[in-house]
């Protein structure tokens, strides 16, 4: 079983508080690998201004490297900041790790005259671009995010000891958002890509739980033909591009999210005040109802953060925090690891009604519940 | 030894040894009632005075000879068209188990049944016995550690289906915040009583169909429905509320629709869908055929035709010149016909051309749906030859479709129905879900609703299946009233309740243990598993073993 763990805070803070409370829920978890997302960067050694592109990934040999920069200079990207971990090779599993990448860019001047979504294609073609070359090249090269503001680890390993091995302790790099999850795929067999969180233009989900409804929904995503809804090495992935496809696609509050993965049965459409559209909606997205048990921690581009279940087997997970700061985890104790000093009263395990938003401001928590109407303002 | 002259033999002489039924009498059970000859559909018993000699083992030349004993035994008719068809009534009526009839599997008579050059005709389904390909595949995927089985029993399941044009999402959100029209949509459940006209059946049989299907939804809130067959539909039952719960057919022969055209008006509420059959699993490329024997007064007056006459549609729609044109005309009128506000789709027979349909069918906004019939579909009457050997086995045909519609992430816009073949073996959720699973949105079954819910007595090993002559022994498939009389609506009903409240029990019993319960497991295939390779590889499916 997974463990997961987010903290958002309006101070950056050390992805490492987030590593203990992975290792506060040690005993939920096999420990076989890392993933972390940060979102809200600070770097201690440059000033970055939070537009440019970082790219994540692993360089695994020296020749997937020299490809990067070749792909990257073709494409008009310019390297600003290049981060070198300080990695203490001993602590690493995996023997094949010639560089981790976190990059800053500036974006190619051609750009200039894009779009905003024209640009967030771009960007999503190059990482794939990059994916796919190291898929040409026997997964020598893996790129997990290229995104403004965003950087994503991971590793094969015992969480609390990749961040050490990668020195994450050190505070070199700090982050307003950080979510972490504590398992490689251990049921398919070992690939990074399988490793939660996923990322897809901005957004990026991690899942507790099996997913048995995987193969429809990866079927019926993979039909859409859009170029980004691809990989699925985990049955989780498809929890992140549902996400995307409700915020980016249709273009639907994230509200709505819930409604599309859990719809509400028919007596209770009955009774919703916005019940037709949500039948509606149930009827065209039919092929994304999840079936758990899981849940769905998320984080969007503007550093909203989110937790919701599924409508009936419930995995754990709860939120917790205060004014500025708050933490959901797959237990209390991960909770308590990450904001101790909490009024613990306030805590909140949501149930399948309920998606749990806490907005950029970090200022209180919004518990949504599936029964009330949402503005559909962003669609109109 | 006797010449053969002597022996009344022809070619087409057969005995009851070279039947496919022959009759077993007890004569020391039997009371000499008469009731199994009475009761017999085809007449092919006879009960008749017999003799047999009672010799003496005596030695004195003086009290030599036979004494003789006269008995009443049975005579079974040999002529083709008077054999026994196995159906039993005859076991079923006698007091003490006195007679019943036998499978006999060195038939003969399949070679002489073609007497006065007519090719063999019956009702039933493909005479293909055995374990359907449906039958052997498994369940597999079981839910047990990371995700825990759900519980049939207590918790709750969503099984229901969707029967209409399914927009893409982001279409649907542009349409309903600019107020445009959305196609209708039907939720129902996916096992559907397939097309059986009411012609077909007999007047009791519909009525109890129907009054089950109510109490299903009005209830039991299983919202089940059913499909007219070709031959409209009782006017009364147009007119009453109960039409929301009827799939009106519209076939080559267009019988009845001047009745429905007519009562449109006067509906109160609008049928579950329209469906234009194009062909039928059991008789591909043939269209409907009522023999004369069941068009009675009343279907008659139904259909608008003359009593007693032979009623063979068309194999095609024959007023629109192709048939692209005709699918989308028919579809297009249709659906303007009952204001855009009903599902129309058409049902066609399996087929390798089954994929170039359902293209034709994406395309057009206003199909909602494809019904595709395979090989083992049922009817009440078709040549032999086209049921036993024309068609297309429904499980790689809706694969193929499925997988088709999946390449163009369409699967959830045209639901894919299937049929034919679906509980031929009584396995009728197992048949079901595993198509359901290979992408259909639901089953229709015909042959074996009329099994279950009025003991149809017809077999894969040609046992009955007189439907096409209205001698049907349950009065399932007739239009005389001394035969129908003997099936009380009432009972049909209740048979039809209990039918579908046990596929509500099973489905749960097939998706708990895999883990669904939020949505019908459309299309989920990882779950599915068979012990042939070539039929795993075909259906891409897991091969098990």
């Amino acid at each position: 079983m997974c463990r997961l763990a987010l903290k958002t805070a309006s101070v950056p803070f050390s992805p490492f508080t987030v590593l203990t409370a992975m290792e506060a829920m040690q005993e939920g978890y096999d420990g076989s690998g890392l993933g972390l997302l940060l979102r809200g960067l600070e770097f201690e050694d440059y000033k970055y201004n939070g537009l440019d592109p970082i790219l994540s990934g692993i360089a695994h040999t020296e020749a997937s490297l020299f490809r990067l920069n070749a792909i990257m200079d073709e494409r008009g990207f310019v390297l600003n900041y290049d981060h070198e971990f300080e990695v203490d090779r001993s602590k690493v599993e995996a023997q094949d790790r010639y560089k981790y990448i976190l990059r800053v860019y500036k974006q190619p001047v051609s750009w200039g005259t894009l779009s905003k979504d024209q640009v967030e294609h771009e960007l999503m073609m190059t990482r794939l671009a990059l994916r796919a070359d190291g898929e040409a090249h026997n997964e020598d090269l893996t790129a997990f995010s290229l995104w403004p503001n965003v950087a994503m680890i991971k590793e094969v390993g015992w969480p609390l000891g990749v961040g050490e091995a990668l020195g994450l302790e050190s505070g070199r790099i700090k982050a307003r958002v950080c979510m972490a999850q504590g398992r490689q795929n251990t049921n398919w067999g070992i690939n990074l890509y399988a490793c939660h969180p996923f990322f897809i233009q901005g957004i990026g989900t991690m899942t507790n739980g099996e997913n048995t409804a995987f193969i429809p929904i990866k079927d019926w995503l993979t039909g859409k033909g859009y170029p980004g809804y691809l990989g699925y090495q985990s049955d989780s992935e498809v929890f992140t591009h549902i996400l995307h496809f409700v915020i980016k696609q249709l273009k639907l509050p994230l509200q709505a999210y819930k409604h599309v993965i859990t719809p509400l049965k028919n007596e209770e459409l009955a009774v919703h005040p916005q019940g037709d559209f949500l039948r509606g909606l149930r009827n065209v997205c039919r092929r994304l109802i999840i079936d758990g048990p899981n849940a769905v921690i998320g984080t969007l581009p503007d550093e909203t953060c989110m937790l919701v279940m599924d409508a009936k087997k419930l995995r754990p997970a709860m939120v917790g925090g205060k004014p500025g700061e708050w933490a959901i985890a797959s237990e209390m104790c991960g909770v308590d690891a990450m904001i101790p000093d909490r009024d613990r009263s306030k805590d909140f395990q949501p149930m399948r009604e309920h998606t749990v938003i806490i907005p950029p401001d970090r200022q209180e928590l919004e518990i949504w519940s599936q029964f009330n109407p949402f503005l559909l303002n962003q669609a109109a | 030894m006797v010449s053969i002259q002597s022996i009344p033999s022809e070619p087409g002489s057969l005995t009851p040894n070279d039947l496919p039924w022959v009759i077993e009498h007890r004569e020391e059970r039997c009371t000499l009632c008469g009731r199994c000859a009475a009761v017999c559909p085809v007449n092919t018993l006879k009960l008749a005075y017999m003799r047999k000699r009672m010799p003496k083992l005596v030695l004195s030349s003086a009290e030599r000879g036979s004494s003789y004993k006269t008995f009443v035994g049975i005579r079974q008719n040999t002529e083709v068209n008077k054999r026994c068809i196995g159906c039993g009534s005859c076991a079923m009526v006698c007091p003490n188990e006195a007679i019943r009839p036998v499978f006999n599997d060195s038939d003969r008579h399949r070679f002489q049944n073609t007497k006065g050059g007519e090719a063999p005709k019956r009702g039933g389904r493909r005479n293909d016995p055995g374990p359907s390909l449906l039958d052997r595949i498994s369940f597999n995927r079981i839910s047990m550690l990371t995700d825990p089985a759900l519980d049939a029993g207590r918790h709750e399941f969503t099984m229901n289906t969707l029967l209409g044009r399914v927009l893409p999402p982001e279409e649907y959100v542009r349409r309903q915040m600019s107020g445009e029209w959305i196609p209708p949509v039907r939720e129902i459940f996916p096992f559907i009583i397939g097309s059986m006209s009411f012609g077909a059946l007999s007047p009791n049989m519909w009525l109890g169909l129907l009054q089950g299907v109510a109490y299903c939804n009005e209830v039991l809130g299983i919202p089940v429905v059913m499909a007219t067959g070709e031959g409209g539909c009782p006017p009364w039952v147009l007119k009453s509320p109960f039409l929301k719960y009827i799939i009106l057919q519209i076939a080559s022969g267009y019988f009845g629709w001047d009745e429905i055209i007519r009562a449109i008006p006067e509906m109160q509420c609008d049928p579950a869908a329209i469906e234009i059959k194009y062909g039928q699993g059991a008789k591909p490329g043939d269209g409907g055929l009522l023999m004369w024997f069941k068009v009675s007064k009343l279907i008659a007056r139904l259909r608008g035709v003359p009593e007693g006459v032979d009623l063979p549609s068309p194999p095609v729609h024959q007023t629109l010149y192709s048939i692209e044109e005709s699918v989308m005309k028919m579809i297009q009128t249709m659906s303007m016909a009952f204001n855009f506000k009903v599902p129309v789709y058409p049902k066609i027979s399996g087929s390798n051309s089954a994929k170039s349909v359902l293209n034709n069918l994406v395309r057009n906004p206003y199909a909602s749906a494809l019904m595709i019939d395979g090989i083992d579909g049922g009817t009440g009457a078709a040549y032999n030859i086209s049921m036993d050997a024309t068609g297309h086995p429904i499980a790689s045909n809706l694969r193929e479709c499925y997988l088709d519609l999946c390449a163009q992430g369409k699967q959830n816009e045209i639901p894919l129905f299937a049929a034919g073949g679906v509980g031929k073996n009584g396995n009728v959720t197992q048949n079901g879900m595993a198509l359901i699973m290979l992408g259909a949105s639901g089953v229709h079954m015909g042959k074996f609703i009329m099994q279950s819910a009025a003991g149809c007595l017809g077999s894969e090993r040609n046992r009955c299946n007189v439907c096409n002559i209205g001698l049907c022994p349950k009065g399932i498939t007739s239009q005389n009233p001394k035969l129908y009389r003997r099936l009380d609506p009432d009972k049909v009903a209740e048979r039809v309740v209990e039918t579908f409240m046990a596929i509500q029990t099973e489905m749960k019993k097939v998706m708990a243990p895999l883990g669904r319960s939020q949505s019908l497991p459309i299309g989920m295939s990882d779950a599915l598993g068979i012990s042939d390779k070539d039929v795993a590889e075909r259906l891409k499916i897991r091969y098990v073993c």
